[in-house]
């Protein structure tokens, strides 16, 4: 620690250089942090998986349905704790840009399946006794200024009403929200599936897909294979997997964006590496004869490798703090305004991932220059100087 | 004469210049008694820098030891020598060798950040060094914002705060004008006199020589000392 | 003229010691290389995305819908309104018959060759006229299905993305097994990504009765789309959305085209300032380098603007080279590259290639230009602004 003044007057030797430096690390660790935000989007539902929670659909597509009458069948298969069911509702908030999440469902089942939701008893109650009533997220409620005692139309664009309407009105009884963190955790709306079935147009009697939680103590995978096989030779066979599971085979219908985001961010750091490590060997370069003149006052050759790698650091972490501090304030910003479609979040795994980055990139652009320096011999470079 | 602060015996130094084979120094024994001050003068290319460097360890010889204070220098490694030279001795340059990024007072700071003190301790000590040198109000200057004159003296104050009993110096005044030059190796001259450091200068200057208490001449390879004038 | 020999010569002298800058000059130019190829290929999906959405739409089809529905996937009509379609105004007729196709779009999993996990691909059920309603498109390998047969034809695209459409294969959704017996082609359009079969069939396995989705109609003239809209909305027993297919699918590719250009932009825009940073290095440390020579020019008598010229030149000259390797990279690593994605429209994969077009490499080049020119602005003025006695002093 004593050294970091030392360290720190060299590394502004040059202060345009170092600005410039700087600032080009500050770019790719902002861009690090709005694509792993973009990333988070793509796999959101893999963010909010429960590993003790199982999803039920038809065999042949997530879009075909499945019998109601399924539910308690699959209630009555050992290992399951509860069952809810949910449909795809589809619709939007007076234009068709405000797409958002919205669900017929049943109220106890629903909430003793997602216990990370959180709703005040007395508005959950209302909820429950109006059959037009509806529920919706925090975040939701705040991108379009709801309050409950709102009465909110939503046009349909699959569920038509058996009267050939297509605007459906709920009653808004209550706002919930989650104890899981991150951006899409609260942007969906949830409505009486009672309601829902008998004012619809078709498919009366069926549900999307059904959620359950199985006992802690039961296998999920035994319990998935019990309830699949049940259904076997159906009209209707289903295919259950862990909602994890599930969420990661649906992100990739996307393809592989995970992929491509990596890949720009490869590109990014390479070209930010060779930008650093340029810097600092020119630095060295020009202080030859400064760190000889170090080792002539008795500095060890390994102390004069950690100050010019420690240089290297230092750069790097204030363009990287500086970047991604930048970064998760954007972050912040563009998921208020459009968090209910595109849900953008810095994970905490996200900043860890940015620390080892640095402190890599850190290592590997001071890393020829440290052991340049660290290789001089004294009479040779105050020869040259 | 007091007892020998450093011992060259049978030293001899060879570089290989591409093919060619250069003997700087052929099997030199020479003396240097505690407090002394001695010049080494010389022709260009005749091992004077590379005398010195032996005597700071810098440098190895080819053959012979070099024994300074209780350390024998020659079978010391790198690391050693570096802890070495943090505390025993001081090196003083022709061009300064001031780090430009570091003030006056951080410059003379630097070889005690190898020792175990307090930043507060490091700042008294670097602010007295600075007083003896005569500078201690250029201590908040950078090495570009002071003359070539006071710059050495930065580069004395350095030399000198870790307080190491030898002090070498390469052409100390061969930057500087006359007036200057003098005013450098007056103050030299007070450090070996009245705070007891023995002093080893290389430089062409007869003036310079002077100052010295002897004049140690290297030609060729060989030594041989200067008759008192 | 004096002063452009001047600066002639002075570029000259510049390129001439560039190899002894050799390392910082590689990093100005990979830098730009790498913007350059970043962008082209983010915006090359998006291009590629739109030509596959764009060539299947065709101004004198319409598609009519279920009104509200904006997807096919969603939408529902009943037999009887296909049939108020087909003998509505504006329908092409071929000797009496009217040109129409109704159609049932379903969705079945396939294997993504990629990835090897489900996704979710479109089948479409068609009548016999499906061929005549749409362009440029046709059968390239085996036959056409028979009508009543549990027979398929894919559009190429899809045989190439998802595992087991081979000719002559049998594959199996749910309990029904289906033969392929062709391959079509429709010039590079959206429909490739389909897999086609017998609409009567198609309704029979899903049991969905008389019951189809969507029904396309070709128009007697572009013109015609307006007259048959408005005989189509007055009548109380259909209650369509009717659009041409340019429309209905401009639509559906607005949402993923528009999300690949607001990053895809930004992100080139932040990666350039990137290395404008990377170029202002290199080139400042150039000018440094080359202080002493350059304080000599002047000193013999060469102006402030030849060296300032000069710097921009060199700046320029590596920019542009970043910016051909990038180009050229990215034409050659993404150009054709073949991907799917969930168009969420119709909740079903749209297969497409990556397309670098000429438009696309000359932005990069544009990007690469005026990274250039920045970063050899400031160091230029620095150059000609460097005080000549004290430049030949220092070194």
């Amino acid at each position: 620690m004593k050294y970091f003044g030392l360290i720190w007057s060299n590394a502004w030797r040059k202060k345009i250089r170092t600005s410039l430096t700087i600032l080009s690390v500050f770019v790719a660790f902002l861009l690090f942090a709005l694509l792993s935000a973009v990333g988070y989007a793509f796999g959101v539902g893999a963010n909010f998986a429960d590993a003790e929670r199982l999803i039920v659909i038809n065999k042949i597509t997530l879009i075909n349905p499945l019998p109601i009458a399924y539910q308690n069948r699959i209630a009555a298969t050992p290992g399951v704790r509860s069952v809810t069911h949910n449909t795809w509702f589809g619709g939007y908030y007076q234009d068709e840009r405000n797409q958002f999440a919205q669900f017929p469902v049943d109220p106890e089942e629903y909430f003793s399946v997602y216990s990370e939701l959180v709703l005040p008893d007395e508005q959950f109650e209302a909820w429950r006794k109006n059959r037009t009533g509806a529920i919706v997220g925090q975040a939701l409620a705040d991108q379009y200024g709801w309050e409950v005692g709102d009465r909110i139309p939503i046009q349909a664009t699959i569920w038509t009403k058996a009267d050939g309407g297509r605007s459906w009105e709920f009653d808004i009884e209550g706002i919930f929200s989650s104890k899981t963190a991150g951006a899409g955790a609260t942007t969906f709306m949830l409505f009486q599936y009672d309601y829902f079935d008998e004012a619809r147009a078709f498919g009366n009697g069926t549900i999307g897909w059904y959620v359950l939680r199985v006992d802690p103590d039961a296998d999920p995978v035994q319990v998935a294979d019990a309830i699949d096989q049940q259904f076997a030779n159906s009209a209707n066979e289903t295919e259950t997997s862990t909602e994890e599971a599930f969420a990661a085979s649906f992100a990739k219908q996307y393809g592989d964006i995970g992929l491509i985001v990596r890949l720009i961010l490869a590109a990014v750091f390479f070209t930010l590496l060779l930008v650093a490590g340029n810097t600092m060997s020119q630095s060295v370069r020009e202080r030859i004869s400064e760190l000889a003149v170090l080792k002539t006052l008795g500095f060890t050759d390994m102390s004069v490798l950690w100050t010019v790698l420690a240089e290297a650091l230092l750069i790097l972490a204030i363009g990287a703090i500086l970047g991604l501090g930048v970064g998760w304030l954007a972050v912040e910003g563009l998921n208020s305004q459009f968090g209910t479609q595109v849900p953008l979040y810095l994970t905490p795994m996200a900043f860890v991932t940015a620390f080892v980055i640095m402190v890599v990139a850190g290592i590997l652009s001071g890393i020829m220059p440290a052991l340049q320096a660290m290789r001089l011999t004294i009479t040779d470079a105050l020869a040259r100087g | 004469m007091s007892k020998p602060l450093a011992k060259l015996q049978g030293v001899s130094r060879v570089y290989q210049k591409g093919k060619e084979r250069v003997e700087v120094l052929h099997d030199i024994d020479v003396e240097i008694p505690e407090g002394d001050f001695i010049a080494i003068m010389g022709p260009s290319g005749s091992g004077k820098t590379t005398l010195l460097n032996l005597l700071g360890g810098l440098d190895k010889p080819d053959a012979g030891t070099v024994v300074v204070g209780d350390a024998e220098l020659s079978s010391m490694s790198n690391s050693q020598l570096s802890h070495w030279r943090a505390t025993h001795v001081g090196f003083i340059f022709q061009f300064y060798n001031l780090l430009p990024v570091l003030t006056a007072q951080k410059n003379v700071e630097l070889p005690l950040l190898l020792t175990r003190f307090s930043s507060k301790e490091r700042a008294e000590r670097a602010a007295i060094a600075l007083d003896i040198v005569g500078l201690a109000d250029r201590a908040k200057h950078y090495p570009r914002e002071l003359s070539g004159g006071q710059e050495q003296r930065v580069a004395i104050a350095r030399a000198i705060v870790s307080d190491p009993t030898l002090l070498l110096c390469d052409e100390p005044t061969g930057d500087l004008d006359r007036e200057t030059a003098d005013e450098i190796l007056k103050l030299l001259q007070i450090l070996n006199k009245e705070h007891g450091k023995t002093i080893v200068m290389v430089t062409h200057d007869a003036q310079a020589a002077e100052y010295a208490n002897r004049t140690l001449l290297v030609d060729k390879g060989k030594l041989g000392f200067k008759a008192a004038a | 003229m004096k002063s452009i020999r001047q600066i002639l010569a002075v570029t000259l002298l510049n390129l001439r010691n560039l190899p002894k800058r050799v390392a910082a000059s590689v990093v100005a130019v990979i830098g730009v290389a790498a913007v350059v190829m970043v962008f082209s290929a983010v915006l090359s999906m998006a291009t590629g995305f739109e030509r596959t959405m764009t060539a299947a739409g065709a101004d004198d089809t319409a598609v009519i819908l279920r009104s509200g529905s904006t997807a096919e996937l969603n939408s529902g009509l009943s037999n009887e309104q296909a049939l108020i379609v087909a003998n509505a105004p504006g329908v092409l007729k071929d000797g009496d018959q009217p040109v129409i196709s109704a159609e049932l779009y379903v969705i079945v999993d396939l294997e993504k060759k990629a990835t090897g996990t489900e996704a979710n691909v479109p089948f479409r059920g068609v009548q016999e006229s499906a061929f005549a309603v749409r362009n440029n498109i046709g059968i390239v390998e085996g036959r056409m299905f028979e009508p009543g047969k549990n027979e398929i034809i894919v559009g190429r695209a899809a045989q190439q993305e998802f595992r087991g459409l081979e000719l002559d294969s049998v594959i199996r959704f749910g309990k029904n097994e289906w033969s392929v017996v062709g391959v079509f082609e429709a010039g590079g359009g959206v429909s490739e990504s389909e897999l086609w079969t017998d609409v009567r069939v198609l309704q029979g396995a899903y049991r969905r009765g008389n019951s189809f989705q969507s029904v396309r109609v070709r128009l007697e003239s572009v013109d015609s789309i307006g007259a048959l809209r408005e005989a189509l909305e007055a009548d109380p027993r259909i209650d369509p959305d009717v659009s041409t297919e340019r429309e209905y699918y401009s639509e559906q590719s607005e949402a993923l085209s528009t999300f690949i250009k607001v990053i895809g932009y930004p992100l080139t825009i932040l990666m350039s300032i990137g290395a404008i940073f990377g170029a202002l290095n290199t080139m400042y440390s150039s000018v440094s380098v080359r202080g002493k020579e350059i304080a000599t020019l002047r000193a013999l008598g060469f102006g402030p603007l030849p060296v300032m010229v000069s710097t921009i030149i060199e700046s320029t000259l590596l920019a542009l080279i970043g910016g051909l390797i990038g180009s050229v990279a990215a034409f050659l690593i993404f150009n054709g590259f073949q991907v799917s994605t969930l168009n969420f429209a119709n909740f079903s994969q749209v297969v497409f290639d990556f397309a670098v077009t000429p438009d696309l490499i000359r932005q990069g080049l544009v990007a690469a230009l005026v990274i250039g020119v920045v970063g050899g602005l400031f160091p230029a003025i620095r150059a000609a602004r460097m005080p000549v006695a004290l430049a030949l002093r220092e070194l």
